[in-house]
């Protein structure tokens, strides 16, 4: 069964130096419990095509079918994470995790038992009544993941979240959700400019295209799990890359078909 | 001073020092010293000059002045402290709430608050000779100049406050579907606190100033009163005593706001 259906959606903005067309006819089917990664460059509308996902804002055509039913509004059954942590300064990690819980009214025992949990399986145990300030990056971007699970949704939409940390905290942290993500089977969709990252993480590649947004290619990405670091040097691997990158780049660099 | 080496470096090594600005103990120090120092430069270049007391009265002379009135200045330096408090009190519970109506009514922010910008400008002491006319000498018209300096940038740093929240928070939160007023409590208010506060700091001093200007006027008391009468006769020594007594006021309370700001906003980005 489909988990999102994206169906033949648009996006223009209309912003102060005229229309910008973001998204193009977007036609894309996400699985239950599948791993996709948004890959492409700066500006062909991977995060447009998320907060479209999320029903933060609304296609200009098209529609998204949701769980077998148009979405309309944004859904709890959504958890995102985003480039910045944007955590709570004035809350503690534990906190910050159950902002969400708190929101939604969930119960306060059940959702604190699940925040430690939560906290545990990023390695953040002992860590529950510390300020964000007084974390490292990539430190705040686990608590951030943590608050984007906490009420167990079924989606989690991802925003080039590992994007602002530095190359080891990166791979780490990667690894990390799909460590996350076999636990807590959830259908994500991981919006990346990084094509190694995109890869590694992905049951599919979704490669997209600038001016207007449109999607290039859709790669099944045929690796075992868990996923090492090392495959990234296999022949197979390499050709997913070469792929990628010959066609977010063929619009864009002019070479146009 | 000694200093305790972790155990692996020897006593005559060199240490790189993490700082390298001075400590604030001691810079608090020498800057003590050095008021101490131009003090006292004051006062033998007084006595050595002969310069008389109604031009240029020496710190003795003004410190004799200061416990010779201490009964009087006391009671003046209530009056506009009261003042000048709630004039800044009146301007809180003003502005806060107008600064939440505005951000939240499209309406006031296309209305009102471009007038209030537009005003924010405008010279706000100069209007204290017309509430005197309006009000007379009481303490309310030096009470509403307070409040009128005091009210722009606390509502000026409110509305920028509360229109600060990150947009990747604010999409997290409409994510989750938050109500109005979730999103209020929990994020855009204590957001705004450390930029509310910072208007604070503004306002408070600003405030003592609107005061002494009120009290300028037309007043029977208050140290602006007494500054102008001590003037007016000739006690220069008394003059710089109030004078004296404004600036441990303006001290007081702005520390006092920062104190409140440690204890209620941790958080705020120590400047
Ligand atoms: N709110 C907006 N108003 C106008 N144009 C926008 C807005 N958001 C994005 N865009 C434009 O839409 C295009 C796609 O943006 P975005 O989805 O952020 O791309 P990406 O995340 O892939 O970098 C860009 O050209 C961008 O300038
Ligand atoms: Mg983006």
């Amino acid at each position: 069964m489909d988990k999102i259906r994206i169906d033949s959606l648009s996006k223009t903005y209309a912003s102060k130096v005229g229309r910008v067309r973001a998204l193009e006819n977007i036609n894309l089917t996400i699985g239950h419990n599948e791993f996709v990664t948004l890959v492409g460059p700066s500006g062909c509308g991977k995060s447009t095509l998320l907060k479209v996902i999320g029903a933060l804002i609304k296609p200009s055509r098209g529609r998204i079918i949701f769980d077998e039913a148009p979405l309309l509004k944004p859904t709890a059954d959504v958890g995102i994470v985003f480039q910045e942590p944007v955590l709570l300064l004035w809350r503690t990690v534990l906190d910050n995790v159950l902002l969400p819980a708190e929101i939604l009214r969930l119960d306060k025992a059940k959702a604190k038992k699940r925040a430690m949990a939560l906290l545990k399986l990023v390695g953040l145990e002992g860590f529950e009544t510390r300020h964000p300030d007084e974390l490292s990056g990539g430190m705040q971007q686990r608590v951030a993941l943590c608050r984007a699970l906490i009420h167990d949704p079924s989606v989690l939409l991802m925003d080039e979240p590992f994007a602002a940390l530095d190359p080891m905290t990166r791979e780490e942290l990667g690894f990390e959700l799909l460590r996350i993500w076999d636990v807590e089977k959830k259908t994500v969709v991981f919006v990346t400019h990084s094509i190694p990252e995109a890869i590694l993480l992905a049951d599919r590649v979704v490669a997209m295209s600038p001016r207007p947004g449109a999607i290039a290619r859709i790669l099944d990405i045929d690796l075992a799990r868990p996923r090492t670091l090392d495959m990234q040097f296999t022949d197979k691997f390499k050709s997913y890359s070469d792929e990628i990158r010959a066609v977010i780049h063929r619009r864009a660099g002019g070479s146009a078909p | 001073m000694t200093i305790e080496l972790p155990a692996g470096i020897a006593d005559d090594e060199e240490v790189e020092e993490l700082t390298s600005s001075p400590s604030p103990a001691r810079t608090y120090l020498t800057a003590t010293l050095t008021l101490m120092a131009l003090i006292g430069a004051w006062e033998i270049c007084a006595r050595w000059a002969n310069l008389p007391a109604w031009l240029l009265p020496s710190p003795s002379a003004i410190a004799d002045a200061v416990a010779d009135w201490r009964w009087e200045l006391l009671q003046h330096f209530l009056v506009t402290f009261s003042e000048t408090l709630l004039g800044f009190g009146l301007a809180i519970v003003v502005s806060i709430p107008l600064a939440v109506a505005i951000v939240y009514s499209p309406i006031l922010q296309m209305t009102i608050y471009p007038i209030l910008l537009a005003l924010q400008s405008m010279p706000k002491v100069a209007i204290a000779p017309l509430f005197a006319l309006w009000i007379g000498f009481g303490m309310m018209p030096k009470i509403l100049v307070v409040f009128l300096v005091s009210f722009f940038p606390i509502i000026v740093a409110t509305e920028r406050g509360l229109t600060s929240v990150p947009p990747p928070l604010m999409e997290l939160i409409r994510s989750l579907s938050a109500s109005p007023l979730q999103t209020f409590i929990k994020i855009r208010f204590p957001t705004a606190m450390p930029q509310i506060f910072t208007g604070f700091k503004i306002a408070i001093t600003l405030s003592v100033i609107g005061a002494v200007i009120g009290e300028f006027v037309g007043a029977q008391s208050g140290l602006g009163y007494l500054i102008l009468l001590a003037s007016s006769q000739s006690r220069t020594p008394l003059a710089f005593g109030a004078l004296l007594c404004l600036t441990v006021m303006s001290i007081l309370l702005y520390y006092a706001v920062e104190l409140i700001e440690r204890l209620v906003v941790p958080w705020a980005k120590k400047t």
